[in-house]
């Protein structure tokens, strides 16, 4: 049986991260897991994670390099570290066992892309319909939406950068839609 | 754009959304006691309502959930959203009201 850990090669591995004038970058591998449930699983969530999910619509919740973004009203995204997908599935699963509730490991399935810079949220209403402005989408908020033709998660980060949830086989469409929209700017 | 409210994530634009065909159509508890006439009204009769119409939308570019609307099919207004499982919302007169 191949290796397949061995044979991993990043979707984007032919494009130069510093090309442009550097407001778009290509974020190391990260662990993700779709955690769906009721709202009386979310205290073991909590718990096992060590990340309090959102309960409000469209927002993350923040500890150290773990975060829970609310996806939908029973849908979450959890980020962790890499190397923490098979530990988390195992301590999530051991926490929540009488309940029901669906645990999906999606960390090959998505890139993280991080969209930074002044100009950061001009960059993505060249594909993006919703309102980038700090009052309606401010720091912390975060949702399914598009991008131009593919579906992406979008996370303000901070005043001026946003992180990127793209699907793998979307994510050479979307660096290349971003990047001649940064040269359009 | 068209904004439609998702009742869970506020207003959103249009192309995150996806129709669903006309609302409150509820599939028979029973279908082997359903005769052959009544199953085939429950799969193909509507209502094609001109006018204020109770329709299911889902914000599949968002939250993913299914909610019910209340559009009016002549201009396209949204007039209402609600989650499904609510009771469509009555609406004063002027607001359903259909030009002739």
């Amino acid at each position: 049986m191949p290796d397949l850990g061995q044979a991993r090669r990043g979707v984007l591995g032919g494009v130069d991260p510093s090309s442009g004038t550097g407001m778009l970058a290509v974020l190391p591998p990260l662990s993700r897991l779709i955690f769906r449930g009721r709202i009386s699983t979310i205290g073991r969530v909590a718990a096992a994670f060590g990340v309090e999910p959102a309960m409000e619509p469209c927002r993350a919740s923040v500890s150290g390099e773990r975060a829970a973004l609310w996806l939908g009203p029973d849908e979450w995204l959890l980020l962790a570290r890499e190397s923490e997908a098979p530990d988390l599935i195992e301590k999530l699963t051991v926490a929540l066992a009488p309940l029901s509730f669906s645990l999906v490991d999606v960390s090959h399935r998505q890139v993280g892309l991080k969209v930074s810079g002044e100009h950061a949220a001009l960059l993505l209403s060249a594909g993006c319909p919703l309102d980038l402005d700090r009052q309606a989408f401010p720091i912390g908020m975060c949702t399914r939406t598009l991008l131009q033709k593919t579906e992406i998660v979008l996370w303000r980060i901070a005043e001026t950068a946003f992180h990127l949830e793209v699907a793998r086989s979307f994510a050479p469409y979307a660096w290349g839609f971003l990047e001649q929209a940064e040269r359009d700017l | 754009m068209l904004l439609i409210d998702c009742p869970f994530c506020g207003k959103r634009p249009e192309l995150e959304f996806r129709y669903g065909g006309e609302a409150h159509i509820a599939r028979p508890d029973d279908p082997s006691e359903f005769g052959d006439k009544a199953w085939g009204q429950f799969l193909y009769g509507r209502s094609n309502q001109r006018g204020m119409h109770a329709e299911r939308w889902r914000h599949v570019h968002g939250c993913g959930r299914f909610f019910n609307a209340l559009r009016d099919t002549t201009n396209d207004r949204f007039a209402a959203t609600y989650k499904i499982g609510e009771e469509r919302p009555a609406l004063p007169e002027a607001q359903g009201a259909v030009e002739a």
